[in-house]
């Protein structure tokens, strides 16, 4: 058997630079970066402090005697105080959705744009894109990064694009027949979304033209990925990107389909213990931060993502020498610390994919009404899942129960509630309410 | 012989009842007989109507999960022991009763009972052949419209 989940063709050469001279490329980019940010105000006071000058970059390691950036330095020097080129030189802006606040705006030179759209054509290739497939981009075009990364790193491929843009899922649907799409790019819970507006149409969603699908900007799990090639009848392939660092294009899996690959040369990847800052053990989780090693625009030096994932840089049977990053389990910000104990909403999530006829929605609750944390968790009854007999649905109730303990290691109540009953979101679903937080106590 | 009951999950809080009750209501759907099985957390309603179909339908639409299951009417006699005597052939014959309840009308000196079994078909061979009366969904209606 091979072990390729479909064909196995890697785009550009530099996927494959072995790695020892992957290392002194990355150090001498490093130092380069170094003194490209200097006159960055944020930059210049940071790397003053660390005392690191430029030649004092010998080799990656030396990474880690630089600043670290986070999320609420870009907010301080907001809008554009991040910029290292001439205003002149900018050609595009984006931002990240901006769900708390206002949003963080990136900026990209010519330059960034090229680099972007090949990086993008680097993960739709190993993820199955071919020159006469004919893709579905489901992104937003607009500020955020997904909809125009994505369609430039297509045409970079040289396939077709369907700039469908997001929602409206019948007129998605009449598109994707009308102009036989074989490729979809979008969230992977709107591709479920598609599913069942398609079957609320009386269109069995295995029918559909697509073959291949390109998923990202949330994170998923394995086991949603069995449900949606199942649903969809395709190969679905997970990407990363965060527009901070340039938006999609950082990571993508391969047909070999253990990790996603870095495209190292650009970006510098650690991963960290989020509380010390120190790295973690190799192959073990923590944040990802990355350094954007030849972004021109907007640089920045070890970004902290609050992505949890962890690294393998073993080789791949692809040939690519890109580390390998897991798929995300969770954010820093989401973590839930429960008696002790981390807890992801995608744990949750994953625990319910199991058990079916219960999955996507549901609702973490998270109280401490003595001096115990407690956790509700709210699902919704489907049909599949509901039976007239009580001991039926108290059988469904303990799997769902064990199905939690076996992922998260802690103990919910679950509580089973009406369809449609829990809040629907266009974005970002709302899937945990900490009343912790209100009374105060964390 | 079998009668096709729908099932509602309810969650157990205030105002969860009247919801599929008013839905059914206001497109002019009349109960014949409903149950309630309830836990702490969610309860099952579960109804007895002539069109179940249209019924399966307005819950449906008013966002309701509705389950339908086979269900087996059968007569006993109104009076003291009448209940009894039907239940004695079920545990004789040793066939598995999920959950039962009574219709709520009365005519003469009959009852009517609903009954889920797990095999209602099976269920249906061995009561006939001990001589217990199982209605017909026809003979049901009538019985409900005197």
């Amino acid at each position: 058997m091979s072990a390729f989940a479909f064909e196995n063709r890697i785009w550009d050469e530099a996927e494959t630079t072995p790695r020892d001279r992957l290392g002194k490329l990355q150090a001498r980019r490093l130092r380069e970066l170094v003194a490209r940010v200097a006159e960055v105000p944020f930059y210049k006071e940071a790397l003053a402090r660390a005392k690191v000058k430029p030649g004092d970059i010998k080799g990656p390691d030396d990474i880690r005697r630089l600043p670290f950036t986070a999320k609420e330095d870009l907010r301080q020097h907001y809008p554009l105080g991040f910029l290292a080129v001439p205003r002149s030189q900018v050609a595009r802006f984006h931002g990240s959705s901006g769900t708390t606040g206002k949003p963080t705006f990136v900026a990209y030179t010519a330059d960034d744009l090229e680099l972007w759209a090949n990086l993008c054509a680097r993960f739709l290739v190993a993820g199955g894109l071919r020159p006469e497939h004919t893709v579905q981009i489901a992104f937003g075009y607009g500020l955020f990064t997904g909809g125009f990364g994505l369609h430039y790193g297509v045409e970079k491929v040289g396939a077709s694009v369907v700039p469908a843009a997001a929602g409206n899922t019948p007129r998605q649907l009449m598109l994707m027949q009308d102009l036989q799409a074989d490729v979809l790019v979008c969230t992977p819970s709107y591709a479920l979304n598609i599913a069942e507006v398609a079957r609320q149409q009386g269109i069995d969603p295995r029918t559909l033209p697509l073959k291949f699908a390109h998923f990202g900007a949330e994170p998923w799990t394995e086991d949603m990925r069995k449900q949606i090639e199942a649903e969809l009848d395709l190969i679905a392939s997970n990407n990363y990107g965060l527009s901070e660092v340039i938006g999609p294009g950082v990571s993508g899996e391969c047909a070999a389909r253990n990790g996603m690959h870095i495209s190292e040369d650009h970006f510098l990847a650690e991963c960290v213990h989020p509380d010390t800052l120190e790295p973690v053990a190799r192959g073990e989780q923590g944040e990802l931060v990355f350094t954007t090693l030849t972004k021109q625009a907007m640089p920045l030096i070890r970004y902290r993502t609050r992505d949890i994932a962890s690294l393998d840089s073993s080789p791949c049977p692809c040939g690519r020498t890109g580390a390998r990053m897991s798929w995300v389990l969770g954010r820093t910000d989401d973590m839930l610390i429960i008696r002790g104990v981390n807890v992801f909403p995608s744990q949750i999530e994953e625990a319910l994919l199991r058990v079916e006829g219960t999955a996507p929605h549901y609702l973490i609750e998270v109280d401490r009404p003595g001096a115990m944390d407690e956790v509700t968790v709210h699902v919704e009854v489907r049909p599949e899942s509901f039976s007239d007999k009580m001991s039926q649905m108290q059988v469904l109730r303990d799997r769902i129960d064990r199905e939690i303990q076996a992922v998260t290691g802690i103990r919910a109540n679950v509580q089973l509630v009406e369809p449609q009953s829990l809040e629907r979101s266009v974005g970002k679903a709302k899937r945990v309410v900490d009343h912790r937080r209100e009374k105060g106590l964390i | 012989m079998k009668l096709n009951q729908l099932s509602v999950f309810l969650e157990n809080k205030p105002g969860r009842l009247s919801h599929p009750c008013k839905a059914l209501a206001e497109a002019g759907i009349n109960l014949l007989t409903l149950s309630l099985a309830d836990t702490q957390q969610f309860g099952i309603l579960r109804l007895i109507v002539r069109d179940w179909e249209k019924a399966r339908d307005v819950l449906t639409q008013a966002g309701c999960v509705v389950r339908v299951t086979e269900v087996v009417a059968i007569e006993v006699a109104d009076r003291p022991g009448g209940l009894e005597e039907v239940l004695k052939v079920i545990e004789a014959e040793g066939v598995n009763i999920e959950y039962m309840y009574a219709f709520t009308f009365r005519s003469h000196d009959r009852a009517v009972l609903v009954f889920r079994f797990d095999a209602p078909d099976a269920a249906i061979k061995t009561l006939q052949a001990k001589g217990v009366n199982v209605l017909q969904d026809v003979e049901l209606y009538k019985l409900v419209e005197q």
